[in-house]
C-alpha cells in the first residue's frame, strides 16, 4: 500500500521539482484523476486503470485542451496509468508499464519507485534478467521510504544473478542500517556461502541468528529463525551435527520454522548417537499436527530412538501409531485430489466471501468440504502458484464483469429502443411546428435587422417625420382629408379652415422636429430591449436545437458501437473461459503434483514403519524371551 | 534396523530445501506463456471497460443533464465516517455506507464519485447528510445545502469534508 501513497504524493513531489509535470500545490486537483487514486487505494487497479484510460481518451479528442483541468496533471495521469498497469500484473515489455518506467516524463523519484516495483514483479517471477535490466536502469532520487528495501531488492537480484561480489558489497552495507539487520544479515550469509566464502557465510548467519529484536516484530523475529535453521541445517549437511545443534536450539518453539527446527535438532542428536536427547525436540513435534511433513517425520523418528534406547515394545507401539496417522493422512489426501479433480478446489478459489476477508488462506483452512485447501499454505510457498493463482482470481473477476456488461448491453438496448418507440412518432409533428416557428422567427429577425437599419440611417441623414407617433401620423392623414375638402373653395370659411389646417400642421410638425432627439433616443431603446428578446428567444432557439438533437441522439448512433462492444465481449469471453480453464488445469495439475509427491513419501514411510515395527516386535519379544529364559536359566541354575 | 539413520537424515534435508515442489511438473515455460495471454487478455477487457464507460456517459448521463458528485475528504481528523447521504432538490438520490478500505483510501487523498446523474438546466439544490462516531465515541451528524446552477456542461460538485474551516463544504468545479 506504501507505494500508492507516492502515486498520490507525486503530485506535490511534482510540484516540489518542478519537473516536466507543471502541476503545483494550488493548480485544481483533477477529480477524475484523483477519483482513479480512490481505486488504486483500494487494490482495485482495473476499475483505476479504465476510468482514468477513458478520461484521457476524453482529454485527447478535446480541441482546447487548456481548458480541461487534466492539463495541468496529464503527463501524471499518463504515468499513472502504466502505473497502475504495473499494479495490475501487467508488465508486457509492450506494456505501458514499462514506458512509465523507462520513458515516463515525471520526475525521477516516481520512475525510481515504479521499476523497482517492476523489478520486484520480474524477481518474485523468477524472471531474473529482467529484474536485473530493470533494477539498474533505477538513478538518481530514490524515494526515501523504499531507499533501503531498494537496495535489498538490488542485493537479491544481484544475488540470483550470481553477482555476488556485488550483492555483498551492498549488503554490508545495508546490514548496518536499523531495522535492516536481519533481512541484510542473513542474505548476506547466504551471499557469502554462494561465493564460496562457506566459513564467512556461516559466521555471518551466526550473527543474523542472535540479533536482539523486538518480541512483538514478527518478521525480523522469523528471517532471525530462518537464518538459525538455514544455518543449523548447512551444518548437518556438511556433517557437523554437534554444532548444528545450538543453532537449531535458537529457533522459537511458536514460529513458521519451529516444526522444521525442531526435526533438524532431533536429528543432530541421532547423528552423535544422543537417542534420548534426540526425544525431547521430537516428542514436542510429535504432538503436532500430524499433516505438517516435520510431523510426519517425527512420527517416525520417535519410535526410531526408542528402538536405538533399546525399548523395543514402545517404539513398536509408536510405530503402529505412525502407521494409522499415515493411514488416515493418505486418506485425507486421497479425498483432496478426489475433491481437486471434480474441480472444488477452483471453485473455493473464488468464493465472494473469501475475497473479502484478509485471512481468507487462514480460514481456507478450515473448510471440511473442501480438504485440499488445508495444503494451500504450502502450496503457496511457491511464487510460480501464487502468480498463477492471481492470474485465476483476476480472469474470474474479468469473467464475471465481462457477463454484467452483457447485461448492461441488453439494458442499453431496451432503453434505446424505448427512446425510439417514443420519440419517433413524435419528432415529425414538434419538426413541422418547429419549422413554422423557425419561419416566423426569421421573419421577425428580418424585421429586426430592418428596424435597425433605418435607425443607423437616421444617425446620419434625421428624417424626424419616419419617427411620427401613430396619433401624429392619424392626425397629419385627417387634416389631409379636410384639407381635400376645402380643396377649390376659396369662400371665408374655407380659408379660415385652411389657416387652421396649417396652423395643426406646424404645431405637428413643431412637436416632431423638437422631439426627435429623444424619439430617436427612445427608438434605440426599445431596438435595446428588443435585442434582449432576441436574445433570450435564441437561447431558447439554441436549447431546443440541442434537446432536439439530444433526442435523436438519445437512441440513434449506438448500433454499431454496442454491436462493436457486444462481439468484443464475446470474443473476450471465450478467450477468459480458454484461458480460465488452462490456469485452472494447471493449478489444478500444482496442487495434485504436490499432494501425489505427499502421498509418495507417505507411502514410502508407511513400508518404513511397517518393517520397523515388525523388526521392533520381533525384537521385543525376543527380548521378552532372552529375558524370560535369562529368568529360568537363573531359577535353574540356583540351588 | 531397516530405517537408516542416512536415509532418514536425506529426507529431513530435504524438508529443509526451498520449494523444490510440484512446479516441477508444470513447465516454466508453459506459466510465463500464461501469464503473457493473461496480460493480453487483460488489455483486451480494459479497453471493454474504457470503451462501456464512454458509452455510459454518452447514452445516460449526457453532458447537458449530467451532474456528478464528488467527496474528499481532509487526511487529518478525528470522525469516524458511517455513511453518507446526497439529496438532490429534496429526493434522495444516494446512501453511501463506507467500507474501511474506502475510508482509507479517502484519506490517502483519493476522491469517491458517489453519484452522478440527470437534473435539467438550471437552479438545484445539492443536500448532504454525515453520519458516524466522533473520537469521543459521540454519535456525530451533519448536514449542509449548497445551490448549483446545471449549465450546457456536465456539473461537478466537490465536496470536502472535514477540513480547517468547515465539515462540509462545496465547490462547483
Amino acid at each position: 500500500m506504501a507505494c500508492r501513497h507516492i502515486a498520490l504524493l507525486g503530485l506535490c513531489v511534482l510540484s516540489a521539482t518542478g519537473v516536466a509535470d507543471s502541476s503545483n500545490a494550488s493548480s485544481p486537483r483533477d477529480l477524475f484523476l484523483s477519483e482513479s487514486f480512490y481505486y488504486a487505494e483500494q487494490g482495485l487497479y482495473f476499475d483505476a486503470i479504465s476510468r482514468l484510460d477513458a478520461e484521457l481518451q476524453q482529454y485527447q479528442r478535446v480541441d482546447e485542451r487548456q481548458l480541461d483541468p487534466l492539463h495541468i496533471h496529464a503527463n501524471y495521469a499518463e504515468f499513472s496509468v502504466g502505473d497502475f498497469e504495473l499494479s495490475y500484473r501487467m508488465h508486457r515489455k509492450a506494456g505501458r508499464a514499462i514506458q512509465a518506467v523507462l520513458e515516463g516524463n515525471v520526475s525521477a523519484a516516481i520512475r525510481n519507485e515504479a521499476a523497482y516495483r517492476l523489478a520486484r514483479i520480474y524477481y518474485e517471477k523468477g524472471e531474473k534478467v529482467n529484474a536485473l535490466h530493470t533494477i539498474e536502469r533505477i538513478e538518481g532520487d530514490v524515494p526515501v521510504h523504499i531507499r533501503h528495501d531498494e537496495r535489498l531488492l538490488r542485493a537479491q537480484i544481484y544475488t540470483v544473478n550470481g553477482r555476488f561480489s556485488d550483492a555483498v558489497e551492498l549488503l554490508e552495507k545495508l546490514e548496518k542500517v536499523e531495522g535492516y539487520q536481519g533481512f541484510a544479515g542473513y542474505n548476506l550469509g547466504v551471499a557469502l556461502i554462494l561465493q564460496g566464502e562457506e566459513e564467512k557465510g556461516l559466521e555471518q548467519l551466526d550473527k543474523a541468528g542472535q540479533l536482539k529484536v523486538d518480541e512483538d516484530n514478527e518478521p525480523a523475529l522469523a528471517i532471525r529463525d530462518k537464518a538459525n535453521l538455514t544455518l543449523g541445517y548447512r551444518l548437518l549437511k556438511n556433517e557437523k551435527a554437534g554444532s548444528a545443534a545450538q543453532y537449531l536450539d535458537r529457533v522459537r518453539l511458536q514460529g513458521p520454522f519451529s516444526n522444521k527446527a525442531l526435526l533438524g535438532a532431533g536429528w543432530s542428536n541421532v547423528a552423535r548417537q544422543k537417542f534420548d536427547r534426540a526425544l525431547v525436540p521430537w516428542n514436542i513435534l510429535f504432538k503436532r499436527n500430524p499433516t505438517n511433513k516435520a510431523v510426519q517425520e517425527s512420527l517416525l523418528g520417535v519410535p526410531y530412538a526408542y528402538a536405538n534406547l533399546e525399548l523395543h515394545g514402545r517404539a513398536a507401539v509408536l510405530y503402529g501409531s505412525a502407521l494409522d496417522a499415515f493411514g488416515a493422512e493418505l486418506v485425507r489426501l486421497k479425498d483432496s485430489v478426489a475433491s481437486i479433480r471434480s474441480g472444488n478446489f477452483l471453485k473455493v478459489m473464488v468464493r465472494e466471501e473469501i475475497k473479502l476477508d484478509s485471512n481468507w488462506l487462514i480460514r481456507l483452512r478450515e473448510l471440511p468440504e473442501t480438504p485440499e485447501t488445508y495444503y494451500l499454505m504450502d502450496l503457496m510457498a511457491s511464487n510460480d502458484f501464487q502468480a498463477l493463482l492471481k492470474n485465476y482470481l483476476d480472469l474470474e473477476d474479468m469473467r464475471q464483469r465481462l457477463v454484467a456488461w452483457q447485461g448492461h448491453l441488453d439494458a442499453y438496448e431496451d432503453m434505446i429502443a424505448l427512446r425510439r418507440d417514443y420519440y419517433e412518432p413524435l419528432l415529425p409533428g414538434i419538426d413541422e411546428r418547429f419549422r413554422v416557428l423557425d419561419s416566423k422567427i426569421r421573419l421577425r429577425m428580418e424585421q429586426r435587422q430592418s428596424l435597425d437599419d433605418r435607425l443607423q440611417r437616421l444617425l446620419v441623414a434625421p428624417r424626424p417625420e419616419l419617427l411620427a407617433t401613430a396619433d401624429e401620423r392619424m392626425a397629419l392623414e385627417s387634416l389631409e382629408k379636410i384639407a381635400a375638402n376645402y380643396a377649390g373653395n376659396d369662400g371665408p370659411s374655407a380659408q379660415e379652415a385652411r389657416r387652421r389646417i396649417a396652423r395643426m400642421r406646424g404645431v405637428l410638425a413643431w412637436d416632431i422636429h423638437t422631439d426627435y432627439d429623444r424619439r430617436l433616443t427612445e427608438a434605440f431603446e426599445h431596438l435595446r430591449e428588443l435585442d434582449d428578446d432576441v436574445a433570450r428567444l435564441e437561447r431558447i432557439y439554441a436549447s431546443y436545437v440541442r434537446t432536439r438533437q439530444a433526442a435523436t441522439q438519445s437512441y440513434q448512433g449506438y448500433d454499431d458501437r454496442i454491436s462493436l462492444a457486444r462481439n468484443n465481449i464475446r470474443q473476450a469471453a471465450l478467450k477468459v473461459d480458454r484461458l480460465m480453464k488452462g490456469v485452472g488445469h494447471m493449478l489444478e495439475a500444482m496442487a495434485i503434483a504436490e499432494l501425489e509427491q505427499r502421498q509418495e513419501r507417505l507411502e514410502q514411510y508407511r513400508v518404513q514403519a511397517r518393517f520397523a515395527m515388525a523388526e521392533s516386535y520381533d525384537r521385543a519379544v525376543k527380548a521378552q524371551q532372552e529375558q524370560a529364559h535369562g529368568g529360568i536359566g537363573e531359577e535353574e541354575s540356583s540351588p | 534396523m531397516r530405517i537408516t539413520r542416512n536415509a532418514l537424515l536425506s529426507v529431513c534435508l530435504l524438508t529443509a530445501m526451498p520449494a523444490l515442489n510440484a512446479a516441477d511438473k508444470v513447465s516454466r515455460d508453459k506459466i510465463k506463456g500464461l501469464d503473457e495471454q493473461v496480460q493480453d487478455i487483460k488489455t483486451d477487457v480494459l479497453a471493454i471497460s474504457t470503451e462501456l464507460l464512454q458509452l455510459e456517459e454518452t447514452l445516460i448521463y449526457p453532458s447537458n443533464t449530467q451532474v456528478s458528485v464528488f467527496v474528499s475528504v481532509a487526511p487529518d481528523h478525528d470522525v469516524r465516517l458511517d455513511s453518507l447521504d446526497v439529496i438532490v432538490d429534496g429526493e434522495e438520490v444516494t446512501h453511501h455506507v463506507y467500507t474501511h478500505k474506502e475510508l482509507e483510501a479517502l484519506k490517502s487523498g483519493g476522491v469517491q464519485r458517489v453519484y452522478t446523474g440527470n437534473v435539467r438546466s438550471g437552479k438545484h439544490t445539492l443536500e448532504v447528510v454525515l453520519s458516524g462516531v466522533t473520537a469521543g465515541n459521540d454519535e456525530y451528524r451533519e448536514t449542509a445545502t449548497h445551490t448549483f446552477t446545471k449549465e450546457e456542461g456536465p456539473s461537478l460538485v466537490e465536496v470536502s469534508l472535514f477540513g480547517s474551516n468547515n465539515n462540509i463544504h462545496f465547490k462547483d468545479r
